[in-house]
């Protein structure tokens, strides 16, 4: 039924946040026509609603390296991508309990020797560091390269970064289906108008985040991801209560404070919802448990409101580690996507991606997910310690 | 101490203690159903039916007041505290999520949090006003006509010595006559309405004879002060640095376009209650996702409710202005029939309809009086570029637009892009504004074929917890370490 002819790129990009903007910008700028569709706007899910956070401290080791390199990406941003409200400042990871510093100094020990120059400091040059701290931390973690960005703005940025390099972006543009047509993909689409959208590109790549599960069933790979359902919150504007960005060893808490006054309080407390729904709802003991948190560590955010709240939904792959490679089996087509708490590595992660797709040989390695399909990990996966929504909670 | 009781549970949670909601909760609670009324006011009656603070009561009693607003109010008051109705007063809530009972809902009240968990939940949550923005809208000296009711309503204070009063509806001359009773001048009543309008809306007057009566005396209080009207016409500028000092008027045509080669004329004043009619609150609806639908008659975005106020979310209700702005009689009247459609569902049996020739009347007023105020966007499309849209957070028309020139083609994608509606009025005052701007821009690039379409297409904001700003220390209470449930570790 369709009379509109099938238009032809280098590369289909499927998924338009982080990973996919990132990919589809390296491809476009090395020359290659490259379309990216994205089922609502850019960056609107996890790529936009982040906490923003820049951080070594909340990285998993073996990420460390890529999210030194994704913090230059960033700090460089108006450079190459647009202003997304990036600020380099110190970061602090607090333990309050002696377990909690028992935890604290291993984990730092062992980001520090994947890179991050984090050290241990006492509690006292912690409140030198930060001086909104309260007096509860015993110990704490100083990283002088941590920040943030404003995460909101990424869509923003992209949008008008890949229509300069000349990217064919369709917004609000649902893919039903991929299948291998020819030499390469065709991607069977729905315009905002209701209309039928047929693409092929030469190469293509999946870049659907919590998503990515059902994108590579298309080409019938089963690619297991769990989605986690991440508490956020924001006060209103204040006076200035902290000038660090704020962990704890659990890695359960986020807190920094914009220049525009706001505080956002975050850290991965779950909220209900899934991939169909999106995030549902807060609940509201978490909410409350995740603001207790955020007091206890910098008592005068009392004094402020709180504004609004939301969930932002993170893909998590069996082994917690990025879905960053080939789809085994199908030719130039690709995967990216799953880097734990990815906002800082992720678009360092995904222009690796876009490199191998150029076929240059990428600085860094890639996540192939060989090791995580289905008919592999099966097992694994159904016994792996449930990282998300039903994370044991702690009475 | 944690703070957090064992949720008090109900049959029917009802949000909001105006007509709608007050009525809704006596009628359910007569039918038998345990029915708890919350509100973040310290009494029943809402914003049409407030009741004064006790010593202005008194003082009014005694000077023989004859506000029928007040002495309806006072009756659905007194017939609230003979019911069985449960009420829960001077209560925030901020979170309300789906549970297993039905709705369990958060409140920050007297004495510290409070939980609730309903079976059903009804919203009667009301209206919020609409402003649409022009140049020097934030100056302080300018006020909402809506907010300017209670002050004039309840205390008698007038915003200022001389007043000007503009923009749609009925609420022009309900706050010009009390600016008048004040004591204070009315420098000008400036009206988008025509004669014409007016006209048109005549014959749901002699519906509510009682209404139209009290609208006369509005109107005759108004003309013994020989307070200047002006008709088809809509102030353009507020003039003043820190204080308002002038508004700038100007005349429009039939269709709230400006007028070419009419000149503005400047009229001094002190103050300005300006408005443009209301919209429904769908905060609630919005978080709870339930369908709603754009109904520019009934003041924009509602829920899509029946005629017993169901939604789409089972064993969620909205009555009164929240489902389509009809006004405080009308609400009393929705507010008993789906009170008692409530307790009838609870029950498993069929609501009964009862034809009401009253209920049809309200309705009717209601719908003549909306159609007054309902958004000219024309006026809105009249912005100058420097004017703000978002007062929160600064953000101007001409950013809203610079927003839609980048790809927002949606609200929440243009929050993103300029933190339009990321302030402290959680998108209350700004989201009706940016909404019509970005709908206007829609038509104009012919993506859709009407500003209505282009309403549809930008959207809503998305709901969001909490429902009102609260004080975080408000909502973490006296706690130790402890009483954090911190969740297993994140892995390494």
């Amino acid at each position: 039924m369709s009379a509109s002819p099938t238009r032809s790129f280098d590369a289909l990009i499927v998924g338009g946040g982080l990973h996919g903007c990132m990919v589809a910008l390296t491809l476009a700028r090395a020359g290659m026509k490259t379309a990216l569709l994205e089922r609502g706007a850019l960056c609107r899910e996890a790529s936009g609603v982040n906490a923003g956070t820049l951080t070594m401290q909340m990285t998993r080791v073996a990420l460390i390296p890529y999210a030194l390199k994704g913090h230059e990406m960033w700090v460089s941003a108006r450079d190459w991508l647009g202003d997304v409200g990036t600020v380099v400042c110190d970061g602090l990871s607090l333990a309050f309990t002696a377990s909690e510093a028992e935890m604290l100094a291993l984990r730092a020990a062992r980001r520090r020797e994947a890179g991050a120059p984090i050290e241990i400091v006492s509690s006292a040059r912690a409140q030198a560091v930060e001086p909104g701290l309260s007096d509860h931390p015993i110990l704490a973690a100083h990283c002088p390269i941590d920040g943030y960005t404003s995460a909101y703005l990424t869509g923003r940025a992209f949008l008008v970064a890949l229509r300069d390099a000349g990217v064919a972006v369709f917004e609000d543009t649902p893919v039903a289906g991929v299948e291998p047509e020819g030499t390469g993909y065709a991607a069977r689409a729905m315009c905002s108008d209701g209309s039928p959208l047929t693409l092929h590109g030469t190469r293509l790549a999946l870049c659907g985040g919590v998503w990515l599960e059902e994108m590579a069933g298309w080409l019938g790979v089963r690619l297991p991801i769990r989605t986690l359902v991440n508490q956020l919150a924001v006060t209103e504007r204040c006076p200035s209560v902290m000038r660090t960005v704020l962990g704890v060893a659990s890695g359960l808490l986020s807190l920094k404070q914009f220049a525009n006054g706001t505080v956002v309080i975050g850290g991965g407390w779950q909220g209900i919802g899934d991939r169909t729904r999106g995030g549902v709802a807060l609940r509201p003991e978490r909410l409350i448990g995740n603001v207790r948190l955020a007091c206890h560590a910098v008592p005068a955010l009392a004094g402020t409101r709180l504004l609004r709240a939301w969930a932002g939904l993170e893909a998590e792959t069996a082994d917690a580690m990025p879905a960053v490679g080939p789809l085994p089996g199908h030719p130039d087509a690709w995967v990216c996507g799953s880097v734990h708490s990815g906002y800082t590595s992720g678009i360092y992660i995904a222009q690796l991606l876009a490199e191998r797709m150029l076929e240059r040989v990428p600085t860094m390695s890639l996540f192939p997910i060989d090791r995580l399909l289905a008919s592999a990990t099966d097992r694994h996966f159904a016994s792996a310690p449930a990282l998300g929504t039903s994370r044991p909670v702690r009475g | 101490m944690t703070g957090e009781a064992s949720p008090l549970a109900v049959d029917v949670a009802v949000l909001g203690a105006g007509p709608a909601g007050t009525g809704a909760a006596i009628a359910a609670a007569a039918a038998g159903r345990s029915v708890l009324l919350i509100d973040e006011a310290p009494a029943a009656g809402g914003q049409i039916y407030r009741k004064l603070p006790d010593a202005l009561a008194l003082a009014r009693h005694d000077a023989g007041d004859t506000d029928p607003d007040r002495r309806a109010g006072d009756t659905l008051r007194r017939e609230l505290d003979e019911s069985r109705v449960r009420t829960a007063f001077g209560w925030r809530v901020w979170s309300v999520i789906r549970s297993e009972r039905g709705f369990r809902l958060d409140a920050i009240g007297p004495g510290g949090a409070h939980a609730v968990e309903a079976t059903v939940l009804l919203i009667a949550t009301g209206a919020i006003e609409r402003v649409v923005p022009f140049p020097g809208w934030t100056t302080p000296g300018v006020f909402g006509l809506a907010a300017a009711t209670p002050m004039l309503k309840s205390q008698r204070i007038s915003p200022g010595k001389r007043v000007v009063v503009a923009g749609a509806g009925p609420l022009l001359a309900a706050v010009a006559a009390g600016v008048v009773k004040a004591g204070a001048e009315v420098a000008a009543v400036v009206d988008v309405n025509g004669p014409a309008n007016w006209l048109a809306a005549a014959p749901a007057l002699g519906l509510r004879p009682r209404l139209a009566a009290q609208g006369a005396g509005w109107v005759l209080r108004l003309l013994r002060a020989r307070v200047p009207f002006h008709f088809r016409a809509t102030a353009v500028r507020a003039l003043g640095d820190r204080r308002l000092e002038a508004v700038e008027v100007a005349p429009v045509d039939g269709g709230a376009r400006s007028r070419p080669h009419t000149a503005a004329m400047t009229i001094d004043c002190d103050a300005l209650c300006i408005g443009h009619g209301l919209a429904p609150a769908t905060e609630l609806p919005r978080l709870l996702r339930a369908e709603c639908v754009f109904d520019r008659a009934r003041g924009g975005w509602r829920p899509d409710v029946d005629g017993f106020g169901r939604t789409s979310v089972a064993g969620l209700y909205v009555a009164g202005d929240g489902a389509g702005i009809l006004g405080g009689q009308a609400a009393l009247i929705a507010g008993r029939t789906v009170g008692a459609a409530i307790a009838a569902d609870l029950r498993g049996t069929v609501p009964v309809v009862r034809a009401s020739w009253t209920g049809w009347q309200a309705r009717r007023f209601g719908a003549a009086m909306t159609a007054l105020t309902a958004t000219r966007s024309a006026v809105a499309a009249a912005m100058p570029a420097e004017t703000i849209v978002c007062r929160c957070e600064d953000v101007t028309r001409g950013e809203i637009d610079a927003g839609y020139d980048a790809g927002a083609r949606e609200l929440n994608q243009l929050k993103h892009f300029t933190r339009c509606g990321m302030g402290p009025c959680q998108g209350r005052s700004c989201g009706e504004a940016a909404a019509e701007l970005l709908a206007l821009r829609l038509v104009a690039d012919g993506v859709v074929p009407d500003v209505d379409a282009g309403r549809r297409r930008a959207g809503q904001w998305t709901g969001r917890t909490p429902l009102r700003p609260v004080p975080l220390s408000a909502l973490v209470g006296e706690f130790s370490y402890d009483d954090i449930p911190v969740p297993e570790p994140a892995p390494l």
